[in-house]
């Protein structure tokens, strides 16, 4: 399969309450198989599936946040957070995880694969979709 | 044009699955070609044999059968969702210890990589259901 594509994966819901975060990040992970080009975006609800210290147990969840901190080795580093939602929800960057990725064009330098954008820059990143899945 | 369909809703809740359904059914008469059709989320429960709908009533999983075998569609139902919903195939009923299999003909369980294949593959990904 040589045809690469871009996929967007918009996450717009809470980690829990659904299920759609844990089944989004499952596509994505499977997905990295394919070497496609990937770009993940966190809106909405959806930022708070990246916040740090989160502690589902009392709910009977099981917490899959650390997950996330594996798209890097799966070269999944483009991770946008629209920053109009994170501030909407009182929360920085701060308060979401870091995610790192290691840039083999640069001497396998650690990089941060999050950025924020404004609603501008996401419209573009939609626009740049081939494939655009909403969860 | 070639295109791949994604369904995330069970039947009768919503619409979205007999929207899905139609399109389908729309685009092969119109000369479309259905490169596959996957169900995610709740979508799994599209593909159970045991859903009895009065008979006054259409019955989804009865179309979606048809259509797949008058067209040779390639319906696939994404195994971890189907495992988490009860939708069985032979191999898994056995595997897990399960009584009688439910997955209705013409649907078989695979993994995501077919959704994934079913974007690069394709013109189009059209999702229904959310």
């Amino acid at each position: 399969m040589s045809d690469t594509k871009t996929f967007v994966y918009i996450n717009r819901k809470a980690p829990y309450g659904s299920i759609y975060a844990l089944e989004s990040l499952e596509v994505v992970l499977i997905g990295a198989a394919f070497e496609q080009d990937v770009k993940l975006v966190f809106m909405d609800d959806g930022v708070f599936q990246l916040t740090n210290n989160q502690d589902p147990e009392s709910i009977g969840m099981k917490n899959f946040s650390k997950t996330y901190a594996a798209l890097g080795d799966y070269d999944v580093n483009q991770i946008y957070i629209d920053q109009q939602s994170l501030e909407q929800r009182g929360l920085s960057l701060d308060d979401l995880q870091a995610l790192v990725y290691e840039d083999e064009d640069d001497d396998w330098a650690e990089k941060s694969s999050i950025h924020l954008v404004n609603r501008e820059e996401l419209s573009e990143i939609i626009e740049s979709a081939d494939v655009l899945l909403n969860f | 044009m070639k295109f791949t369909i994604q369904i995330n809703t069970g039947p009768y809740t919503h619409q979205a699955s007999d929207t899905a359904y139609q399109f389908t059914r729309a685009a092969l008469e119109a000369g479309h070609e259905i490169y596959r059709i996957f169900f995610y989320h709740d979508g799994v429960n599209n593909g159970t044999s045991y859903s009895v709908p009065p008979q006054d009533d259409r019955n989804l999983q009865q179309l979606w059968s048809d259509l797949a075998e008058q067209h040779s569609l390639d319906m696939i139902v994404c195994v971890a969702a189907a495992q988490r919903r009860g939708i069985m195939d032979e191999g898994e009923s056995a595997k897990h210890g399960k009584g009688s299999p439910n997955i209705a003909p013409g649907f078989q369980i695979s993994g995501l990589g077919q959704l994934i294949e079913g974007g690069v593959q394709s013109d189009r990904l059209l999702v229904f259901g959310d």
